[in-house]
């Protein structure tokens, strides 16, 4: 996949194709393109079997410019941030941030294929701009409600342990600097936009 | 010692145990947390799946707010999962100043500022084993847990990936650390190859068949090793783990019954704590006939259901559906 014509991540202002653009929304030196087709990742992957493509076969996917092909695959979301392939990798590859990255694309431009995944994000984050905690029992609920909600009688038997637990909040707790969490989100996502 | 501490949102309520248990032991070994004042979430795996800025923002914010502790510069995080993200975003906020331009240019937008490097983020585990150390805690160690077999589960975030110049505290496919503690702690470690796989996060909510299929394998491991009880040290694998199983169980046609507890309460218990000041007796998966095993009497839990208070009804809503 290496190309004497793909410039560093830091150089990369207005990407030409698709590696670029992935390479360029990715923190730090992902080393995306000294990928060398090992496979090592996939072999790695707890939750391979379960994906439509292995990072590899994604890689090489990224490398053809196979944007919508790309992001539409299940294989990011499939991803559990284990890390074993970040750390097998003899390349380096920084495999797990590339998989986010790819979420967020897949995210702006609205083309994934299942939106149970992006959208218990979403949920997530939307406890979290709002109160500043994460809140379990209304993240869980919404999604059910939303996603699952005949899982709701086969999690009773869950849910009520965790109630006669006390493990379970029933309100979510707000941070006291709520304002200021949502000035620096808000300022943060306008800068996402420039980027 | 001085630390900041950031509990994580998990530690408020679901694992109350591991706080408590670690608050528990903090003092008779010497260690002395200091909460950072009005943290927030970490963002978990989230919120970078759908914002890169706003994510490290999220996560800076907190860096920023326990630097300001002019005691000490080092933050211990009891989650794996919040220990990573705080360690990540310093990390990559050294390394990239394009990254840490526009995390400060939002964290002034709240009247803050952090620079990469400030702070020195530690996992609780790394703090007990390297600042306290073995030998102390031997010595603390006045009812060793003889007699009881244990599965040490780190998981994947607290060894991986490798950051920075110190890579990670311990090995990142084959860790020791646990092993070794509680083997001061007196109980018999199974050499478990399952030790540092992946729980699963929040597959469950996902593809409950591939969340299942992980939690399934860890159960089933630590069962097959015949392990009394797996002792973990990240409120998301006690969750999957424990809370997990029935559901996991129920999919699977399966019948696995292994308790799960944090390290934090083996440690309390090796000093001859009281088990309910350790938190014990909120699993799901009853861990009072493995404890039994080496005479530790738990009492029966009682029903802790606190009515919601009527201002907590109907669920709150979030203020664009309004």
């Amino acid at each position: 996949m290496s190309s004497a014509n793909i410039s560093p991540p830091s150089e990369i202002k207005h990407p030409k194709s698709f590696l670029e653009e992935v390479i360029a929304a990715t923190p730090g030196e992902s080393h995306l393109m000294n990928c060398i087709q090992c496979g090592t990742c996939g072999g790695s992957c707890p939750s391979g079997q379960d994906m439509d493509h292995t990072p590899r076969a994604l890689f090489a996917m990224i490398a053809a410019g196979l944007k919508e092909h790309t992001l539409k695959s299940n294989t990011p979301w499939y991803c559990v941030s284990c890390y074993y392939c970040t750390v097998r990798c003899p390349q380096s590859v920084h495999i797990t941030d590339i998989m986010y990255t790819l979420k967020r694309m897949a995210v702006k431009e609205k083309i994934y294929n299942d939106a149970k995944a992006p959208d218990f994000s979403k949920t997530f984050i939307n406890w979290v701009e709002n109160y500043g905690r994460a809140f379990e029992l209304g993240l869980m609920s919404m999604h059910m409600l939303k996603h699952n909600p005949f899982g709701v009688f086969k999690m009773a038997g869950m849910g009520v342990g965790m109630v006669t637990k006390g493990r379970m909040a029933f309100t979510p707790t707000r941070i006291k600097g709520m304002d200021g969490l949502k000035a620096i989100l808000n300022k943060a996502k306008e800068l996402e936009a420039v980027a | 010692m001085k630390y900041n501490y950031y509990p994580g949102c998990s530690l408020e309520k679901n694992a109350a145990s591991y706080h408590i248990s670690a608050m528990a032991i903090a003092k008779p070994l010497g260690m002395e947390f200091v909460e950072v004042d009005d943290w927030n979430c970490c963002g978990a795996t989230e919120y970078v799946s759908l914002n890169l800025i706003a994510s490290y923002a999220l996560i800076a914010r907190n860096l920023a707010l326990a630097s300001k502790n002019e005691e000490t510069k080092q933050l211990v995080a009891p989650c794996s999962a919040c220990y990573l993200n705080l360690r990540k975003c310093d990390s990559y906020m050294s390394e990239s100043p394009t990254l840490a331009e526009k995390v400060n240019t939002a964290l002034a937008a709240g009247g803050l500022s952090y620079k990469g490097g400030t702070l020195k983020v530690r996992h609780l585990l790394d703090v007990v084993v390297n600042d306290i150390g073995y030998d102390a805690i031997a010595a603390k160690v006045t009812k060793p847990l003889k007699g009881l077999r244990v599965a040490p589960y780190y998981g994947c975030m607290i060894v991986r990936p490798k950051l920075g110049q110190n890579g990670s505290f311990d090995n990142v496919e084959y860790p020791k650390t646990l092993d070794k503690l509680l083997k001061v702690l007196g109980a018999e470690v199974i050499d478990f190859p399952l030790k540092s796989h992946c729980c699963g996060g929040h597959m469950t909510q996902i593809s409950e068949g591939t969340g299942y299929e992980l939690i399934r394998q860890l159960v089933k491991g630590a069962t097959d090793y015949k392990a009394d009880l797996m002792v973990t040290l990240c409120p998301m694998c006690q969750l999957n783990l424990d809370a997990f199983q029935g559901p996991m169980n129920a999919y699977f046609d399966t019948n696995y019954n292994m308790p799960v507890l944090y390290f934090t309460q083996m440690i309390g218990l090796a000093m001859g704590m009281d088990p309910t000041d350790l938190g014990i007796g909120a699993e799901l998966v009853d861990a009072r006939p493995a404890l039994a095993k080496i005479e530790i009497e738990v009492p029966e839990p009682k029903l802790v259901i606190k009515k919601p208070p009527k201002e907590a009804l109907p669920m709150p809503s979030l203020p664009e559906e309004k």
